[in-house]
């Protein structure tokens, strides 16, 4: 060889290597081991002064099997899921106007959804603070409407804290659901009507099958962060709507208690991860399901 | 065929859902009475106290800090992360695209305290170095995601065009792509800017005592505070907010 110049092959590598070095490094450092290691302090005992002992135990670990424990988490999932659902049955209509609206009305549309997505989380919260507060305006509203008694409360339960989390998670619904319905085809539900499905019929055997992959990431980008929820039980829940994330919180900032809060936040990663696998695993199936429903044609 | 108004209906619902809370609150910040629940006529007066709240400006001002420095670092890392997406589909590709997926689905409080044990444990202390790092780690992802989006509709014949007209490598990059790539790099270094100036919980898990930051100024305000003036201040901020989404559009939808 007697050219200085590196073969093509091994510049595209080279090329490849400079521009992916740096995120991939910053986020193995900064994501990947941070996660691990919350899985590894689960096993060490706390020191003193809030920090982490020397030495390994499992006493943490089996802390986590108290009774409290189980109440809380079971009021996590169901939370979640809830707030899930609410979204879902918002999202999927909001999503279907949006797309099928006209060209001037849909940007319009679409930047009073993402509008809330730029607005500061604590200001939404906080918002809905002042509007379910003993002498606010909703209270008022329905005291007069004789829906609720006059010394009702509405803050501070788990209503409030369904109600603020569907609110802050609705966005997040919505675009996934507009983008999905945007590129469905719609000859297919008027086809569908024409051979004398009802409305009903067409919606849930031609739309919502055309609109499944909006669905399953609207659902998994309303669920995944629900779980970790820990703001919005804060502000407008009490102590009986308490998430895991609350107790997360009050482990490092109460109790200066790491490892404790460690092994719980190893619970949460756990159940945040189930969901995503169980989506990529029956992707995956249902795809191969696919190919070979296809058969020998 | 007749559409079922239905849609419509829940459409317009979910609007005011999401901005009656909003307009509540906005105007309210001019209402003269105290707690904010009767209406008591218009004032300015709660815009003229928050000018002499120091505490709020001095948490201001070290917001703005970390919020240039974040997203200074996170605009290169994105933009460099989103071409190599776009231009390479090795295994490496796959892998890295994974990893920058997961800080926008981890929920905010696994992020804070997994940051909170990693710093504690190589015995790194808290405070505006490790807010700064935070911020990167989950700004950079979004950078990388809004200029990935722009790539997707790029021509890469006219970096093949300026490449056989004899302009060198870095020459192309600097004088064809870097242009072409601005309202994309633009649009996302103002989503990381505004991200950081948001951010609460992964902030409060990393900021350690010394480093209040904005947002962490007004969680303890609506805890302990007076609301007329975190309904002020929530105010100005919206005004920001909705300067900056118009901002982004207006980047988003700039042809070049």
């Amino acid at each position: 060889m007697t050219s200085g110049q590196p073969a093509p092959e091994e510049r595209r590598r080279l090329n490849e290597w400079l521009l992916t070095a740096p995120s991939l490094l910053w986020l193995a450092v900064l994501v990947l081991v941070p996660t691990a290691i919350v899985f590894v302090i689960a096993f060490k005992p706390p020191d003193i002064d809030g920090g982490i002992g020397a030495g390994w135990t499992v006493a943490t670990l089996r802390s986590l099997a108290r009774s409290s424990y189980a109440r809380i988490a079971w009021r996590t999932l169901y939370l979640s899921f809830l707030t899930t659902a609410g979204c879902m049955l918002l999202a999927v209509p909001t999503g279907y106007f949006i797309a099928r609206v006209d060209r001037a009305w849909r940007q319009s549309l679409l930047l009073l959804v993402v509008i809330p997505f730029w607005t500061s989380f604590l200001i939404r919260i906080f918002a809905w603070k002042v509007l379910l507060h003993p002498d606010g305006p909703v209270k008022a509203a329905l005291a007069w409407l004789g829906l609720v008694p006059p010394n009702a409360g509405l803050l501070y339960n788990a209503g409030a804290v369904l109600l603020v989390m569907i609110y802050t998670s609705l966005p997040f619904a919505i675009l996934p659901v507009y983008a999905a319905a945007e590129k469905l085809d719609y000859t297919l539900v008027e086809a569908a009507r024409d051979l004398g499905a009802t409305p009903l019929g067409a919606f849930f055997r031609v739309f919502v099958p055309g609109i499944s992959r909006g669905l399953v990431a609207a659902t998994l980008l309303v669920f995944i962060p629900s779980l970790g929820s820990y703001i919005i039980p804060d502000l407008v829940g009490s102590p009986s709507s308490e998430m895991l994330g609350n107790v997360i919180a009050q482990r490092v900032f109460v109790e200066r208690n790491l490892p404790h809060a460690s092994a719980l936040a190893a619970v949460l990663t756990v159940a945040v991860l189930a969901p995503m696998l169980a989506v990529l695993l029956l992707r995956r199936n249902g795809e191969v399901g696919a190919a070979q429903s296809r058969g020998p044609l | 065929m007749r559409r079922s108004r239905f849609p419509l209906l829940v459409t317009v619902a979910v609007l005011l859902f999401f901005y009656l809370p909003i307009l509540v609150l906005v105007v309210n910040s001019f209402n003269a009475s105290r707690f904010g629940t009767t209406w008591q006529g218009w004032t300015l007066h709660w815009y003229a106290r928050l000018t002499t709240e120091r505490d709020i400006w001095d948490a201001l001002r070290l917001t703005l800090e970390i919020a240039f420095v974040s997203t200074a670092a996170s605009v290169v890392l994105g933009t460099t992360a989103a071409l190599a997406l776009h231009r390479f589909s090795s295994r490496v590709q796959r892998f890295h695209s994974a990893l920058i997926s997961v800080p926008l689905v981890m929920p905010e409080i696994l992020m804070g305290i997994s940051l909170l044990l990693f710093f504690a444990a190589i015995g790194l202390d808290l405070g505006l170095l490790t807010v700064i790092l935070a911020h990167v780690t989950f700004s950079l992802s979004y950078v990388a995601l809004v200029v990935l989006g722009r790539l997707e509709g790029f021509d890469d014949s006219l970096l093949e065009a300026a490449r056989d007209l004899g302009a060198g490598r870095w020459y192309t990059a600097r004088r064809v792509l870097l242009p072409l790539l601005a309202p994309g790099i633009a649009a996302g270094g103002l989503l990381a800017f505004t991200l950081s100036v948001d951010d609460f919980v992964i902030t409060f898990f990393v900021a350690g005592p010394g480093t209040t930051t904005l947002p962490i100024r007004i969680y303890s305000m609506i805890k302990h505070g007076s609301p007329p003036l975190i309904n002020a201040l929530s105010t100005l901020l919206l005004l920001v907010t909705f300067l900056a989404v118009w901002l982004s559009q207006r980047l988003a939808t700039r042809r070049t």
